[in-house]
């Protein structure tokens, strides 16, 4: 279901370390060369996921987010990097707005998401958390919040389990229930339900079948 | 007794000639609808699910089971959940998001131990032209990628009426709304008349015309007497909003199934539950309204 995931490969691991050790510096020459005025460390309190009643359990999502970086190590795992890998040391590119657009390391990076320019959710100066309108950081486990800046009536009626899918306990005094998040269903850059296959038909002695039927 | 002869009247033994044949008479008579039900004295003899003390019902049960058992190879657990207190189970689903993937139905099919040859289940997604909500001009039968952007897509199974016109025509009465607002069906009392399903306005009932099929290793073994136990043969039966999941606090099988996360169930006399939200805060339609079945089931749409 997850559309990201967690570095498992063998590689990856120094590899991120390497990059979350590479970025820490960086970051704090920034914060120092701007007079620390840049966005605060992280934002508020979740409202989203906080908001929850008790007996819910909200999936986790996966924090930073890695790519295949091309190789393959000998158990046959894709080497992963995370974003901020290169981008602590490579200013982006911002006369470039869409996934097209990008040429090295985004490849197929399909975005159809209105018109959000990469920029518009994620921080300039920190590849490792998100970024709110208001230009406060959050990390990536608190992607709900980001989403609910537009799209405000999924989360109030995600709020109320009238958005997204859920498991376990109507009853939650009874037994947990077990809700996704956003990016559980939805690609965070073509975030469009996909289209999908009908692939079981009952008998129906009701209705005639039709020619494209399958239902025998 | 022996050497009372005197006892043994002309009288008595042709009474006694005639009660034993009689009964024989009557067995024979009956022999054939053992024969081709499979049915047995115990089950012919059984008396409505209303009538049983709860020494009958565990009696039953146990048999129930060990048939299960002879017949799969397999150990089932039957349960029997009663309605909580307190409880009015409602159903919505929000046809702005339901995409027709018809994963609620084979979540159905699975969870309720339906016939497989068949893929029977109770839940029908029907491909509606844009701009009517009239049933009948759905379509089961679509195998396109699904949503098509001119058609939407209403699943419908049981809507369990508070005014339930199928529990009206039942000659026998072997279906019946519980307190907590489902209908159900004794499968052991049911005579196969169909009566029902010719009532029911939303065709959710089904009709098992054989035995039901079933791999021993796909049997849900997780059973309701009054739901998913494996049903005889020409018997009718329906959605029971999983009750065997419900009255235990659990989601029903196609909730949990749905993708698009387009069902909302739960308590609408819990004040504070999502279906009681959702009812007061979306536009809500009533499946054939004008029929006055008054349903317990409700569609919606987000705008």
């Amino acid at each position: 279901m997850e559309r990201t995931q967690c570095p498992n490969g063998r590689l990856s691991r120094p590899l991120l370390v390497l990059a979350l050790a590479g970025l820490a510096p960086a970051l704090a020459l920034l914060l120092s060369a701007c007079g620390g005025d840049v966005a605060p460390e992280t934002a508020p309190a979740g409202q989203v996921a906080a908001s929850a009643p008790t007996g819910v359990h909200i999936r986790t999502v996966p924090g930073v987010p890695t790519i295949p970086a091309g190789p393959i190590d000998a158990r046959g795992h894709q080497a992963r990097v995370a974003c901020s890998t290169c981008h602590s040391i490579k200013a982006p590119d911002t006369t470039r707005k869409t996934g097209a657009e990008l040429t090295a390391f985004h490849q197929g990076l399909q975005v159809a998401h209105g018109s959000l320019s990469c920029l518009s959710c994620h921080n300039e100066d920190d590849y490792d958390s998100l970024r709110l309108a208001d230009g406060h950081r959050v990390p990536f486990e608190r992607v709900m919040d980001l989403c609910a800046q537009c799209h405000g009536p999924q989360a109030r009626d995600y709020a109320h389990g009238a958005h997204g899918g859920m498991s376990g306990y109507w009853d939650t005094t009874r037994g947990l229930q077990t809700r996704n998040q956003c990016t559980h269903c939805h690609a965070p850059h073509a975030p469009a339900y996909p289209a999908m296959k009908p692939t079981f038909k009952p008998r129906d002695r009701f209705l005639p079948p039709t020619r494209e039927s399958n239902d025998d | 007794m022996t050497e009372k002869s005197s006892g043994l009247t002309r009288r008595r033994m042709v009474k006694g000639l005639g009660a034993t044949l009689g009964a024989a008479a009557f067995g024979a008579a009956l022999s054939p609808l053992f024969r081709s039900s499979g049915m047995n004295a115990a089950e012919l003899m059984q008396r409505h699910y209303k009538e049983l003390t709860p020494a009958d019902k565990q009696a039953v049960i146990e048999r129930l089971q060990a048939e299960a058992k002879e017949a799969f190879g397999v150990s089932i657990s039957i349960q029997d959940p009663r309605p909580t207190p307190q409880t009015k189970f409602v159903y919505a689903i929000n046809l702005s998001v339901c995409n027709g993937s018809g994963k609620c139905v084979e979540a159905c099919h699975k969870e309720n131990n339906h016939d497989r040859e068949t893929k029977q289940s109770y839940i029908r997604v029907l491909e509606m032209p844009k701009g009517t909500m009239d049933m009948e001009q759905g379509n089961t039968t679509y195998n396109h990628t699904v949503p098509s952007p001119d058609k939407f897509y209403m699943p419908v199974q049981c809507q369990q009426c508070d005014e339930p016109p199928c529990v009206d025509v039942c000659p026998v009465q072997a279906t019946w709304k519980e307190k907590d607002g489902i209908v159900v069906v004794d499968y052991n009392w049911c005579i196969g008349c169909r009566y029902c399903m010719a009532a029911c306005p939303y065709h959710a009932r089904r009709f098992n015309w054989k035995k039901p099929y079933l791999p021993a290793e796909e049997i849900n073994p997780n059973q309701g007497y009054l739901s998913n136990r494996v049903r005889p043969q020409g018997v009718v039966e329906k959605c029971h909003f999983c009750l065997h999941r419900t009255r235990e606090g659990r989601l029903p099988a196609c909730l949990e199934a749905c993708p698009t996360g387009a069902r909302v169930f739960g308590n609408i006399l819990d004040p504070k539950s999502n279906i009681r939200w959702v009812l007061e805060n979306k536009r809500v339609y009533v499946l054939k309204e004008e029929l006055g079945t008054k349903p317990s089931f409700f569609y919606f749409f987000d705008k």
